[in-house]
């Protein structure tokens, strides 16, 4: 495995907390829980071997604060 | 969507001023990667909005742009059109800046019958000025001119539309996002006026006005009740009681205006 994809495994999904905005939406959304909410409502991904990589989180989040690594778009 | 960010966003003016949750940009998203799937120049795009909180959209993107006046992006995207046929351009437009002061230029629009995409938000509200009703507000809706229920009807926009004379009227919405990208690409895709009606949020006005909970809860509201053409055609009149259909509504090979504006001037050199 690449360096790249040891990276994948650990950290599949990022948030880039300097644009989220805390409006709930990927962590209400997310089917398996991999993300909840920090003490500001802002998005952490708190269960990160949860993740299936379907998207939904990315594909919803109004502000391009998401991004799930590994997949192609 | 880093890539497509890179690409085709001014990146040093994000976060945007959208408040959380409000789904613009999301619909700003699919916008976005149907421009990326149908190849389009970015020198040879232009992006052309009104005023409203949908309105600042092209604001955050690399294209040629222009915010111009309430309710006429239409008309000055119709002046780029006929100056510079061989450009795309796409117009972003609320439901009360399409609807209300621009109704006339939407229908005149689709009339002509001009090579324009119109992607309108509805958000079913004035979101920029602080939550009056639209022509778009559902009947009984609350908002800050209808505290106690609006008594007006909204128009079915996708039928005026497509009554007027457009080529290509589709309704999407912002959970669905792929179907919305393919929508709008589809649009692209159209030679003549495409409008593409994207269902929106505005959790702050519309949806504190009517008790609709968080942005996510909007959303998830969205999932149930739009359904698609195709399912539809199986559907009870029972089953569609209340259900917004969404997919292409209506699609007609017609005469393009800027093309038949190019025969007048060939013909009138000719003599
Ligand atoms: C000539 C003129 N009249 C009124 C206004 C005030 N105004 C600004 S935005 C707006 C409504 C926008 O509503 P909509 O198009 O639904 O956009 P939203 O903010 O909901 O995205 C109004 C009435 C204005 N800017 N110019
Ligand atoms: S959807 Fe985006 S802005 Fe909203 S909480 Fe999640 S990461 Fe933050
Ligand atoms: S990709 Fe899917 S499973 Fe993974 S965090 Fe996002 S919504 Fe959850
Ligand atoms: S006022 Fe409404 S439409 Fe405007 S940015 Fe806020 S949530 Fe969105």
């Amino acid at each position: 495995m690449s360096m790249n994809a040891v990276k994948e495994q650990l950290e599949p999904v990022v948030v880039n907390l300097a644009w989220c905005k805390g409006c709930g939406i990927c962590y209400s959304l997310c089917p398996t829980k991999v993300l909840s909410s920090n003490e500001l409502g802002k998005s952490i991904v708190s269960e990160p071997n949860k993740c299936t990589r379907c998207k939904i989180c990315e594909n919803h989040c109004p502000d391009y604060a998401i991004t799930v690594m590994g997949v192609k778009k | 969507m880093l890539a497509h960010l890179e690409k085709y966003f001014r990146t040093e003016r994000l976060p945007h001023i959208w408040c959380p949750g409000c789904a613009n940009g999301i619909i700003v998203k699919s916008l976005v990667e149907a421009i990326d799937k149908a190849g389009l120049d970015q020198d040879k795009t232009v992006i052309v909005s009104g005023i409203g909180c949908s309105s600042r959209a092209p604001g955050y993107l690399n294209f040629n742009t222009l915010h111009t006046t309430h309710g006429r992006a239409i008309a000055f995207a119709t002046g780029v059109k006929l100056a510079n046929p061989e450009l795309n351009v796409i117009v972003v437009t609320g439901d009360g800046d399409g609807t209300s002061i621009g109704g006339n230029h939407l229908i005149h629009g689709a009339r002509r019958n001009i090579d324009l995409t119109v992607l309108l938000f509805n958000n079913s509200i004035y979101g920029m000025t602080g939550g009056q009703y639209s022509p778009m507000s559902p009947q009984g809706a609350k908002a800050t001119t209808s505290p106690y229920g609006n008594i007006e009807r909204p128009f079915d926009i996708c039928n005026l539309v497509t009554a007027s004379g457009a080529s290509y009227v589709a309704r999407g919405n912002s959970y669905h996002t792929s179907q919305l990208t393919n929508l709008i690409y589809q649009g692209l895709q159209n030679k003549g006026f495409s409008f593409i009606e994207a269902i929106s949020t505005c959790p702050v006005y519309f949806g504190r006005k009517n008790k609709l909970g968080r942005p996510a809860d909007m959303l998830k509201m969205q999932k149930e009740f739009c359904i698609s053409k195709e399912a539809a055609e199986k559907m009870s009149a029972e089953e569609k009681a209340g259900k917004v259909i969404t997919g292409v509504l209506h699609y007609a090979e017609l005469p393009e205006y800027t093309e038949q504006y190019q025969k007048i001037v060939d013909k009138c050199q000719r003599r």
